[in-house]
């Protein structure tokens, strides 16, 4: 069962919430739409879904047009962030909403309604609650409910908004990990929206980039990790450090010094911004080193297998504001301290013209406009 | 909705009693209530006491002569059949109205709101007036309904427009915020599930507002059987015919019949009381599943 959007536009009055997007999302893949909150990830599965109409544009749903279908009639699942669970009904009840409104015809007999519930109820191991109402569950008890209920009527696909998203860490991480392997014994189609960049990468087949109501890049996990086509991709799914400057052959001149490039699809001249993860910038205590640039170590967190360190740059006014991840070993050999002046080394760097990442704010560790103003 | 404010109250009052750091002087607490009290007994149970008192002075038999002679009969068929009509008829428009101001976006919403409102503040005297005016023999389609032989002024009609126009904020009031809160996913949850309009309102936004809904017809009905100034204006005081029992009531005190008076207006009060025990039940069942509610959130 596949899903393709096809030019959807959507306006709320002035602002556009969709801007012409057009999307795949294959039979059987669990697609995690991923973007900052008023993207229009959410709009764009409610017009999958029918909860919401487009100003433009086509939905199909297995290869047919279902643009002027009624919601009644798509036979989608949807799962609420607040879960949206008949309060005044039994868990059982619930379940059995959607088999039990059928036209008479269709509606299976109450026995083979409650044997479906029950498997239902099994499937999602919630069996011993079925006489239980709502009020009486945990939040991640009803959001399993809730699916439960959205699979009793056998959708063709299934959308999830924000399915964790009222739900603490813990059990957030829980439902992630159960979701997943509960999509992989089912297969079914599913579309899940998320702000979480973790949840997204954690979860997924797939995961779409939205920002501004466009698309920025559809990809795998480790693709877009990994390959960001975008500097607000790769400022959206992780920190970053920015360097802003010149190329020069296989170096990029920035205020900080000079930084070595090891790829060069920029010609001389250019001015780029370089990207740069927190994991990917090492630090030298040896002062004497040629290489990188002098920073003062601010705050050191070690806790868990990485360490996290936050430095101050040498150059300009406000300081610049560095963040450097290593690994609990190396942490430990370095025996840094706070106030400690080091020399920070990228050990690789991600080019993007600066137009491009002119409206990208999304944590950009030290902020562009400082970055700017410095240089 | 007052519900809701009550019980939050009473948490935090309580909070605020054995702690103390934030309590009151016991003489403020013991001045106030005392206030209360007094103002209370006064101003309220004395009256109502005295109405009782006065209706049974004369002895039980006298109290059931008055209630059953046909003239009080009548009056009492009479407030009973027009609170018939008019409460189902603002059942129908008050979920009507609140389902639309809370579910759907549209011109004129604001306006709507406000004007539901248009009967509180409006005098009752007046909306008798404007049914007058328009269906009186004087009024705007007077000719017309003559000519048709059919009355609405002096008449059960006039009688039901006045009541109904007076009573119609009740229930929608009462739906309208309660509805609003609830929002549209229960709605849009069931909608997904295969459910049609009709099943939607029937298994999951009644159920969702049945306890405000109770609420908004007692209290519907009380305004109703009690209704004196509107109802006056488009009666014509025919005894027997277009007599209510609050007009009845005023008519036997005219004539210095007080014992029938009170008699009357002592089963009024008792409507009123009955009305009230109903509306403090459903209250607190509807608190219960407030809080039932507050806690799942």
């Amino acid at each position: 069962m596949s899903i393709r959007v096809e030019k959807i536009v959507k306006r709320f009055g002035q602002f556009v919430a969709i801007d012409n997007v057009t999307l795949d999302f294959p039979t059987g893949q669990l697609v995690g739409l991923l973007g900052p909150s008023g993207c229009g990830k959410t709009t764009l599965l409610r017009i999958i879904a029918g909860l919401e109409s487009a100003d433009a544009g086509r939905v199909f749903l297995e290869g047919e047009d279902a643009s002027d279908t009624h919601v009644r009639e798509r036979q989608v699942g949807f799962v609420f962030q607040h879960y949206a669970l008949f309060r005044h009904m039994t868990v059982f009840d619930n379940v059995a909403f959607g088999l039990r409104i059928k036209p008479r015809g269709q509606r299976p007999a109450e026995s083979a309604i409650r044997e479906r519930v029950g498997q239902l109820l099994d499937l999602v191991q919630l069996a011993a609650l079925a006489q239980r109402y709502p009020a009486q569950l945990s939040g991640g008890q009803r959001q399993r409910i809730a699916l439960a209920r959205a699979l009793a009527v056998e959708p063709r696909v299934m959308l999830l908004d924000e399915p964790f998203g009222a739900l603490d860490a813990k059990v957030r991480k829980e439902l992630r990990r159960w979701l997943r392997s509960l999509h992989d014994a089912l297969h079914f189609t599913s579309v899940f929206v998320t702000h979480d960049q973790e949840e997204a990468l954690e979860v997924s087949d797939q995961v779409v980039l939205m920002n501004h109501g466009r698309v920025e890049q559809v990809g795998t996990p480790t693709q877009v990790y990994e390959h960001p086509a975008t500097p607000f991709v790769y400022g959206f799914l992780g920190a970053v450090n920015l360097f802003h400057g010149w190329v020069q052959g296989q170096h990029l001149d920035v205020a900080e010094g000079r930084l070595p490039l090891n790829y060069g699809n920029f010609p001389a001249g250019t001015e780029a911004l370089g990207f740069v993860r927190p994991h990917e910038l090492d630090i030298a205590t040896d002062l004497a080193d040629p290489s990188g640039f002098v920073a003062q170590v601010e705050r050191i967190l070690a806790f868990g297998s990485t360490a996290r360190v936050e430095l101050t740059g040498a150059h300009g006014e406000p300081r610049r504001l560095y963040e450097v991840e290593l690994s609990r070993e190396r942490a430990d050999a370095l025996n840094l301290s706070a106030g400690q002046r080091v020399r920070l080394k990228p050990a690789r760097i991600r080019l993007f013209p600066p137009e491009q990442v002119a409206e990208v704010s999304i944590r950009i560790l030290g902020g562009l406009g400082t970055q700017k103003a410095t240089h | 909705m007052s519900g809701a404010v009550v019980s939050h109250w009473v948490v935090h009052s309580h909070r605020f009693e054995t702690n103390a750091a934030t309590r009151e002087p016991a003489w403020v607490k013991r001045l106030l209530i005392a206030i209360a009290l007094a103002f209370f007994a006064l101003f309220l149970l004395l009256p109502l006491a005295t109405v009782f008192a006065e209706a049974l002075r004369r002895g039980w038999v006298v109290y059931f002569a008055a209630l059953t002679e046909p003239d009080a009969r009548s009056a009492i068929k009479l407030t009973l059949l027009v609170a018939a009509i008019a409460v189902p008829l603002n059942l129908v428009f008050g979920v009507a109205a609140a389902w639309a101001v809370a579910k759907f976006n549209f011109r004129g919403k604001q306006l709507l709101t406000t004007l539901i409102d248009l009967p509180f503040s409006v005098s009752p005297v007046v909306a008798g007036l404007m049914y007058v005016l328009l269906f009186g023999s004087q009024g705007w389609f007077g000719a017309w309904l003559l000519q048709n032989d059919f009355k609405i002024i002096f008449a059960m009609p006039g009688l039901v427009l006045a009541t109904v126009f007076v009573t119609v904020p009740f229930i929608a009031r009462e739906l309208i915020p309660l509805m609003e809160a609830q929002g549209r996913e229960d709605e849009e949850a069931a909608v997904v599930l295969g459910a049609s309009g009709w099943q939607i309102f029937w298994h999951v936004t009644l159920p969702n507002i049945k306890w405000g809904l109770l609420y908004g017809v007692i209290l519907c009905n009380a305004r109703a059987m009690g209704e004196f100034g509107a109802v006056s204006v488009v009666s014509g005081h025919i005894r027997g015919r277009t007599n209510t029992m609050p007009l009845y009531v005023e008519i036997l005190y005219n004539e210095y019949n007080f014992a029938a008076a009170f008699a009357v207006a002592s089963l009024l009060a008792l409507l009123a009381l009955l009305t009230l025990v109903v509306k403090s039940v459903v209250e607190w069942r509807g608190q219960q599943q407030l809080s039932a509610d507050q806690e799942a959130t």
